[in-house]
């Protein structure tokens, strides 16, 4: 077949579009995180999960292992049941705490998972024995004022 | 006074009659082109040769669009992230903004501007010079030949434009954010490596794009098609082209985003 100059820029273009969206979903967007690779699904019950979304990293000591695969609600423990999606190369024991907090002040939720000493690990569809909720800050605020008064109110009644 | 009330109505009415006519016919001329693209794509050298002329000759101002769109969106999104100490979400501000909205949109609004404009006013032409009756004098369907490899053209050539117009205003905003104000490199590039998703993000942003290269170059090809055949009806069309083809890529973002943002 004849070739042609314009073959050649159309290559070009082709080329340089296809290596744009590459770079779009390697450099910029997180295609490598996101795919996990093979993972086991564990299951945690919570009484409140503040505003823990689904695709929320679950991280331990810092590092994301895993991300939150769906949130659903139990009508028989009115608890929250958080299924998460942990890969595979890293095993946890099974008395492996499962804690939800913020990334900052304001931030984002995820799960924060503290290994155990257990010899038996956990497998898949398992559920964590120990959870901790989502910290409400007005929960905490109004606590924290109530503790104060009455505070005050046992000094006044002491003079 | 009636009469004049009466006839303002039936004016409105006309026009919207024939606006529905105008709409009814671009649909059917959509199914021809369907129809006639497997005997244009036996001759690949006329989409190609329309690629460059709608993609590879558009690339110019699109980059240098995206670069300053990128530039100027660091700016504005660093003079108010700081104020919230967060000038380090200047990366996802600017990724987010251009694969998700800008992108697609201001590569749909410059296209139609830039190749919609050519196809409109070559179309007409060949057109009104009677080229195209031509053709079927010789049995050589014009739609097969002229019309389907410019649809082709643009429904290809529109997603390579906007992912490469992300990627350029990215890199544009990181140029301001990263050597001007002196954003941490490695922060600009994870933050917005942690908030940008390739399903939610980059792959709607790239159905976006390619659902308005086929509205694009559906109206472009069409208003050329359907221009009445002198020197003024093709300035006509040529005006609608970028008329229509603008309101049609804001109001179907516009669908497309409450469906994406939704779900």
């Amino acid at each position: 077949m004849e070739r042609t100059t314009i073959d050649l820029w159309v290559g070009v273009f082709a080329a340089a579009g296809a290596a744009a969206l590459f770079g779009l979903a390697l450099k910029v967007g997180n295609f490598n995180s996101a795919t996990l690779g093979e993972t086991y699904s564990v299951t945690g019950a919570f009484e409140n999960i503040g505003s823990l979304k689904p695709r929320a990293p679950v991280k331990s000591a810092g590092v994301v292992v895993g991300r939150v695969d769906n949130i659903k609600f139990d009508t028989n423990t009115y608890e929250a049941l958080v299924t998460v999606k942990v890969d595979k190369r890293y095993p946890f024991p099974k008395d492996t705490f499962a804690n939800i907090y913020t990334a900052g002040l304001l931030g984002e939720q995820y799960i924060g998972l503290e290994a155990g000493g257990d010899d038996k690990m956990l497998q898949d569809g398992d559920k964590f024995s120990k959870t901790q909720d989502a910290v409400v800050l007005e929960k905490m605020i109004s606590q924290f004022l109530y503790s104060k008064a009455s505070e005050t109110n046992d000094t006044k009644e002491a003079e | 006074m009636f009469s004049a009330l009466a006839g303002m109505f039936g004016g409105i009415g006309h026009r919207i009659i024939d606006r529905l006519w105008r709409f009814g016919s671009g649909l059917r001329f959509f199914a021809y082109i369907l129809i006639y693209s497997g005997e244009s794509f036996r001759r690949l050298h006329l989409t190609i040769r329309e690629i460059y002329f709608t993609g590879v000759l558009s690339l110019i101002i699109m980059l240098v669009s995206a670069f300053f769109v990128g530039m100027v969106l660091a700016l504005q999104g660093y003079n108010t992230l700081q104020r919230y100490g967060s000038s380090e979400a200047i990366g996802v501000l600017v990724a987010l903004s251009l694969v998700r909205e800008l992108g697609p949109v201001v590569t749909a609004l410059l296209f139609a501007g830039r190749a919609g404009t050519a196809i409109t006013a070559e179309i007409g032409l060949m057109k009104a010079t009677e080229q195209l009756s031509a053709m079927e004098m010789m049995a050589v369907s014009p739609i097969a030949r002229v019309v389907a490899p410019r649809f082709w053209a643009g429904v290809l050539s529109m997603p390579l434009l906007a992912a490469l117009f992300s990627m350029v205003g990215v890199l544009g905003g990181y140029m301001v954010a990263v050597p001007l104000i002196g954003v941490d490199s490695g922060a600009f590039w994870s933050q917005m490596q942690a908030s940008v998703d390739f399903k939610e993000d980059i792959l709607n942003g790239i159905i976006k794009s390619v659902v308005f290269g086929v509205a694009c170059t559906l109206i472009a090809l069409f208003e050329g098609f359907d221009a009445p055949p002198t020197a003024e009806g093709v300035s006509r069309a040529t005006t609608r082209t970028v008329v229509n083809s603008s309101l049609a890529v804001l109001g179907l973002d516009f669908v497309m985003t409450s469906f994406m943002i939704v779900a």
